[in-house]
């Protein structure tokens, strides 16, 4: 008996746990299959200058856009014109999701991209050749290694008010917002400090220089990756969700433990 | 005799009134009212489980002296996350774990302690109820006799109400006598110059350089493209500069944040077209570029949330607006006056500088303030 059963074991055909296995190995795979396939597409090599990947984006930006910003994107009563916009404009508005919009309202949102990376260059390739613009920002500037206690600063003083000082984000008048900064590539952040997007002022490479946008851009990764010194952050949002936080925990808490110490004992 | 006042209608309350000294009640109560709150006495004694049941006592016997030793553990736990998790390494994780083990060992310590305090006297203390008799408040006719005696015999002696000159010079000098302290209090406001002055005045004058801030990099007019904001200083506002400076120069401030406070700016760019400006202030801006006092007239937040296409700055401490393009008039919010604006023009080098200091004190409003 004990024999019959050792051998059915080591056919294995059958053992329990194949099934999980099997599952196992093909997420797996997909997995690996999927990481290797998102990053060939990262670092998609376009050439913006060259006439094919114009006359590409052409098509797209008259499929895709033509409507709001107008055939020549020389704009329309429901879209600014786009000459002189650049390819960085493009590549964040269109690379973020925001455009094409979704409705008109306060504010184009964060949502899920329309575009390949590819065809987002294709595009930005035909606007930035309407007339000079802000470029792709260049990759040294965007490895996050500069002068973190400087871009601390000069985040402080230019960028704190509007995104709050944790970079968590904050509101604006009338439904419009600042949005947060982490979790954001570091190619969007420069490209809206460049073209200042929806109601974010311009911070051109006169104002801040391409060194400076690197420290901030430091500054914002350093801070999304260090953990927070105290505690629970509750959203960076400061007092609002503090003050929360203790009225409904703390106070909640003081009032159950009074109740139990006056309740009489049964 | 109670028991049938209350029984009995309105009408009998006037009989019942006449015979109340006999009830107790006090002398000169014309109603007894017959509808008043019966003392309900104590509540019927009841007995808690750890009364009637001798298990159920060891058990919350035992609750009680496991809580207190887990108040100990908590203690001893204090210490050694102390010990093992030091704030030396210079590492903020080790900030966060030292602060969070040490935290969590001292609440289990001091909660423990408490709820098994409660809960012992609550489950296990003697339970009966008993009354205290409050006293009566005043004291008895006797003292209080003596009492108005010693008034009467101290007034008597002073002359304290037939001087009626001694005791009126006397109520004045009580009245006079915290003046002087609000005069001290002034010497917490600079000594030697005028406060209003002080406030008058910033470090922007004629010729002053606007540069960014931190750097103190003096900025070009061809350097703001439109839908910029730059966040401006007077270009002798950075450490090295200012410690050069003469008093007067430092717009009446000693020190350098107090400087900074009054003296800073938000430069933005609009469309020439979209300023709308008043005819005596038209030369103050250069181009489509406009300066203003970052300092909130409403209590003086930092006013620098600027919206590039509605041309709004809005105040992040309670949400004033003010539109730039009108000369940053107050759109929404408890502030009252329009941001102050800062003539500015260029220099023969194309940088941007200030025609003068502000044409009005910036900030909130305060004593004396003209405008
Ligand atoms: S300080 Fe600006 S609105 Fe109150």
């Amino acid at each position: 008996m004990a024999r019959a059963t050792k051998n059915v074991r080591k056919s294995g055909r059958r053992h329990p746990f194949a099934t999980v296995a099997l599952v196992a190995v093909g997420l797996l795979v997909t997995g690996a299959a999927y990481a290797g396939f998102s990053q060939t597409s990262a670092t998609a090599e376009i050439d913006l200058n060259s006439a094919s990947t114009i006359s590409q984006g052409e098509k797209l930006f008259g499929a895709n856009c033509a409507t709001c910003h107008g055939a020549g994107a020389q704009g329309t009563k429901d879209g600014p014109s786009l000459v002189g916009a650049g390819a960085a404009s493009v590549n964040f508005q269109v690379g973020t999701g925001r455009m094409p919009l979704a409705f008109q309202g306060p504010q184009g949102m964060v949502k899920p991209k329309q575009f390949s990376e590819e065809q987002t260059l294709q595009m930005a390739a035909y606007v930035a050749s309407l007339g000079p613009g802000p470029g792709l920002p260049e990759t040294r500037y965007l490895k996050g290694d500069g002068d973190v206690a400087a871009g601390g600063e000069l985040f402080r003083i230019n960028c704190a008010m509007c995104h709050n000082v944790a970079a968590a984000g904050g509101a604006l008048t009338q439904g419009k917002m600042a949005p947060k900064l982490t979790g954001v590539p570091a190619t969007h952040i420069y490209e809206a400090m460049v073209t200042g997007p929806q109601n974010m002022p311009v911070f051109s490479d006169t104002n801040i220089s391409p060194q400076e946008k690197a420290d901030i851009i430091s500054y914002l990764k350093y801070i999304e990756e260090k953990p927070s010194v105290g505690g629970l952050t509750l959203g960076s949002l400061g007092p609002v969700a503090e003050g929360l936080f203790v009225w409904i925990i703390g106070l909640g808490a003081v009032v159950a433990l009074t109740v139990w110490v006056t309740a009489k004992s049964n | 005799m109670a028991e049938e006042a209350k029984n009995s209608g309105v009408n009998d309350a006037v009989v019942a009134a006449q015979s109340h000294s006999a009830d107790g009640a006090a002398v000169g109560t014309a109603v007894l009212s017959s509808d008043a709150v019966q003392n309900p006495g104590l509540p019927p004694h009841r007995e808690r489980v750890t009364d009637l049941d001798p298990k159920k006592a060891k058990r919350a016997e035992r609750t009680v002296y496991t809580l207190f030793y887990i108040s100990i553990v908590g203690s001893l736990g204090a210490v050694l996350a102390y010990m093992f998790f030091p704030i030396e390494t210079g590492e903020l994780l080790a900030v966060r774990l030292h602060t969070m083990f040490v935290g969590i060992a001292m609440a289990l310590a001091l909660l423990a302690v408490g709820i098994g305090a409660v809960h012992w006297g609550k489950a296990l203390m003697a339970d009966h109820e008993s009354i205290d008799e409050r006293h009566p408040v005043p004291s008895n006719q006797e003292t209080r006799e003596d009492a108005a005696e010693v008034f009467t015999l101290a007034d008597k002696e002073s002359g304290f109400s037939r001087r009626s000159l001694v005791r009126n010079s006397l109520i004045g000098a009580l009245i006079a006598f915290p003046l002087p302290g609000i005069t001290l209090m002034r010497s917490l406001a600079p000594q030697d110059r005028d406060p209003v002055q002080l406030l008058k005045h910033t470090m922007w004058d004629k010729g002053i350089r606007l540069a960014r801030d931190p750097s103190g990099v003096a900025i070009k007019a061809s350097d703001v493209t439109i839908g910029s904001a730059f966040h401006v200083i007077p270009e002798t506002l950075t450490h090295e500069e200012f410690s050069k400076l003469s008093l007067e120069e430092r717009g009446g401030s000693e020190n350098f944040l107090d400087a900074k406070a009054k003296a800073i700016v938000l430069l933005m760019r609009l469309d020439q077209s979209q300023l709308k400006e008043l005819p005596d202030r038209k030369d103050w801006s250069y181009d489509g570029i406009v300066a203003y006092s970052k300092v909130c007239t409403h209590v003086g937040c930092p006013v620098a949330l600027y919206e590039q296409h509605t041309h709004h700055l809005l105040c992040p401490c309670h949400q004033s607006q003010f539109d730039v393009s009108e000369h940053a008039k107050v759109v929404f919010g408890p502030a009252k006056r329009p941001l102050p604006q800062l003539p500015i023009t260029v220099d023969k080098d194309g940088y941007l500088i200030a025609q003068s200091d502000f044409h009005e004190p910036v900030g909130p409003s305060f004593w004396e303030r003209l405008k």
